[in-house]
């Protein structure tokens, strides 16, 4: 059953990225377009995101419940030493869940969209940042358990090259993620272009500071490298991924936007991969060189056992329900 | 501000806003679902109108309540890590299937947002049931996790160490079931009059009278028979922490003493430090009958409690009051309306029973939250009752007071921008839906 939870756990980790990562892109598109063109932005990436963006942020719950429940020692160690980005993750979170509805909602159009827009291209930008800070930090080594000091146990555990590296990656990825799916949310061929060049310049992006990881990486000492490119898995995965790359703009020329955002996600999916998969099943790499493990921490045996059994029959109730939303609402209106 | 203070006052302020939220999250679904079977039944324009405007109320509680749930389920470890690393494997299993609940009202919640002449119209309408279902076991879930905290259960706990864990025990624990009715009965009173309450003073200013007409009589329902069932569920609530938490019942009632047969104080002006109340009306032998069903039973005192694991007295006491106070004044209000719907009265005519409505829409709010105070401040000074204290709980890192005020500024303008939109959507019911015709379509 561990099995089970882990995978339920790293799915839910990966589906947070794609899918809400996605959201928060659109936010991020919104966030570097022109001025003139905003308000078309806006309303493609409200018949995109409006009826799954709720779902889309289940995944982040489903997440953070299985690591309290079955690795509670994770979920505490992550809690106290990087309490200071989670609350601005959090803060993001709250500010842009709300912005995003309220100004939908707002049944009087007027000066308050202007606020409700600033705060929700603001926030879309922050929290996939403090995401990947977080996520950054965990596997860093920056964490200190031993530290006596403020600033060695608070701050320096995420305020660190590599994960403000990994978390200005973070959001460039999200921001591919976005453009190449909003490519296929509209008719218009000037706003077509528009997203085309938009994931273009997401993946420049994307490219400069994900070298700007491995610098940092390089500097912390950090055996990003090694991960992966001396582990087969990983390197058949970066592989991949860069394979990819190729095909990717191959047919973003020839505009075939269904198989694009299969590709994304695949290339998304395949560096998380590779980052990942040499030092699982460790979780959180420590300062003094030592790492909590998933299975050493566990949850007691019969915690484990329910928690899987509710996850799978969970997903026998959500997964062919959240299939037909996305059906529904995604398939093309004739 | 001292950090465990400030720990302690985030953890309330975060749960008291959520709590609203998504209390009018699970509930107003319910009353969508009625006016949408009667939209698809009787074909009156007015029910579908309803329906729409309340759905877009339902969409921006639901937003906020989301949010400030995922914020609460990160708070749990920010604030009480240590709480967290025992109690999680034990006391997570109603979270986990709570996040399948949640989890499928969101999804619920986009077919009938956006579903509107887009889905098969019974499966629309059941989608809504759905929300409103779903939402409901969540919320029975979470109180299912916090009455482990009040009567913890599924574990041995051995020198220290927790062991022998079983999380379905935990989530069965003697707590649940009381905590859980008394919650949702709560749920449907407190939304049930706040929206009677709007609707009745639209009544009351002459606008859009058949609208509002209509809103008011499905809320009122559901608030009536909530909060004539509330006193029973009380009392089953009563009896079991009777029995449980002694402390807890002490200070609901300030008995410093015990008595045997115990009065029922109400009201009254309570001294921490000479352990005296003042001024209180005493109902000789009622406490006694209330907490053991029986007139002459004995009920413990503080005097029995050790001095250091007293919950503070004055707040619960308070608290304990004026939920009470509040909870019979909606009971009476209740009656009477059942009695004018019995008789066939008109409404429209009764404006002193609207003006009864409008005086409530704060109340029931006003006695949930103080029920949570008394669940809680009356717990304390434990986090698991009997086993971990709050202080022990506490993150190790300093500062939180600056994470206390950034989080009361930000859901202090969160209030305050929710209430602006629903005064504005209010505000445009006459424009939105006055004329069908001129209506927008969707949303």
């Amino acid at each position: 059953m561990e099995y089970v939870v882990i995978t339920f756990l790293c799915l839910g980790i990966l589906l947070y990225f794609l899918l809400g990562g996605a959201d928060f892109g659109a936010g991020i598109i919104e966030l570097f377009t022109s001025t003139k063109n905003r308000s078309r932005t806006r309303k493609t990436m409200y018949q995109a995101i409006g009826p799954v963006w709720e779902a889309n942020h289940m995944w982040l719950i489903i997440a953070i419940v299985i690591l309290f429940v079955g690795f509670p020692h994770i979920y505490t160690t992550m809690s106290v030493y990087l309490h200071i980005p989670l609350l601005i993750m959090l803060i993001g979170i709250i500010a842009r869940g709300t912005a995003f509805v309220f100004r939908h909602y707002d049944a009087i159009k007027d000066d308050m969209q202007w606020l409700y827009n600033r705060i929700f291209r603001y926030s879309s930008f922050i929290t996939p940042l403090f995401l990947g800070i977080i996520a950054g930090s965990v596997i860093s080594g920056h964490i200190d358990t031993e530290a006596n000091d403020f600033l060695s146990a608070y701050i320096w555990s995420w305020l660190n090259w590599f994960s403000v590296s990994v978390g200005l990656f973070t959001v460039a990825l999200c921001g591919f993620l976005a453009a190449i799916y909003l490519i296929g949310e509209t008719e218009d061929v000037h706003d077509q272009r528009r997203f085309i060049q938009k994931a273009e310049y997401m993946n420049i992006a994307a490219v400069i500071f994900g070298a700007m990881v491995f610098i940092a990486a390089q500097l912390d000492k950090i055996p990003l490298m090694d991960w992966v490119f001396k582990n087969p898995v990983g390197l058949t995965a970066i592989i991949l991924a860069s394979l990819s790359l190729v095909l990717l703009w191959y047919l973003l020329i020839k505009g075939k936007t269904q198989i694009l955002r299969v590709l994304a996600g695949f290339q998304v999916t395949m560096i998380l991969v590779a980052i990942s998969y040499a030092h699982f099943p460790n979780f959180i790499r420590l300062k003094n060189g030592d790492a909590i493990s998933l299975f050493e921490t566990i949850g007691p045996q019969k915690t484990i056992y329910s928690l899987g059994l509710a996850l799978l029959l969970g997903s026998i109730l959500i997964l062919p329900f959240l299939g037909y939303l996305f059906y529904k609402f995604k398939k093309k209106e004739e | 501000m001292d950090d465990f203070l400030a720990a302690r006052s985030q953890m309330a302020l975060s749960l008291g806003f959520h709590i609203i939220f998504s209390c009018i999250g699970m509930v107003m679904p319910f009353f969508m679902a009625v006016s949408h079977y009667k939209w698809l039944k009787t074909n009156d324009e007015v029910y579908k109108n309803l329906t729409k405007a309340w759905s877009k109320g339902v969409a921006i509680f639901f937003a906020t309540g989301a949010v400030s749930g995922t914020m609460l389920s990160f708070e749990l470890g920010l604030l009480w890590p240590k709480f967290m690393e025992h109690a999680g494997p034990i006391f997570g299993m109603p979270f986990s299937l709570e996040g399948t609940a949640f989890f499928i009202e969101a999804i619920a919640l986009g077919f009938f947002l956006y579903g509107w002449d887009k889905l098969n119209k019974w499966f629309h309408w059941f989608t809504g049931m759905v929300v409103g279902v779903s939402g409901l076991a969540s919320g029975i879930l979470v109180v299912a996790a916090n009455s482990w905290m009040n009567s913890p259960a599924g574990f041995d706990f051995v020198n220290g160490q927790y062991l022998h864990v079983d999380p379905i025990q935990a989530m069965f624990n003697k707590a649940w079931f009381s905590q859980a009715l008394h919650m949702c009965l709560a749920a449907f009173t407190a939304t049930g009059f706040a929206v009677a309450g709007v609707h009745a003073l639209m009544i009351l200013r002459n606008q859009n009278k058949h609208f509002h007409l209509q809103a008011f009589k499905i809320a009122a329902v559901f608030a009536c028979i909530g909060a004539l069932l509330q006193p029973l569920s009380g009392d089953i609530s009563a009896k079991d922490v009777a029995k449980r938490q002694p402390a807890k019942l002490a200070a609901m009632e300030a008995l410093y003493k015990t008595e045997k047969p115990a009065p029922l104080l109400i009201g009254g002006i309570v001294n921490e430090k000479d352990q005296t109340v003042k001024g209180a009306i005493k109902i000789p032998g009622a406490l006694s009958f209330l907490a053991h069903g029986d007139f002459k039973a004995e009920v413990k005192g503080l005097d029995q409690i050790p001095k250091d694991q007293q919950p503070p007295v004055a707040v619960t006491h308070y608290a304990f009051q004026i939920m009470v106070g509040i909870g019979t004044l909606l009971a009476l209000i209740s009656l009477v309306y059942f009695i004018h719907l019995i008789r066939k009265k008109a409404l429209l005519e009764k404006r002193w029973l609207l003006k009864l409505f409008v005086l409530a829409i704060p109340l029931g709010y006003v006695a949930l939250e103080a029920g949570w105070i008394v669940t809680e401040v009356g717990r304390q000074p434990w986090i698991i009752y009997g086993i971990m204290r709050t202080k022990d709980a506490v993150t190790p890192m300093p500062g939180i007071a600056y994470s206390f005020y950034i989080f009361s500024a930000i859901y202090f303008s969160l209030s305050v921008i929710v209430t602006f939109l629903l005064y504005r959507q209010i505000k445009m019911v006459p424009v939105l839906y006055n004329n069908p015709i001129s209506e927008t379509p969707n949303h």
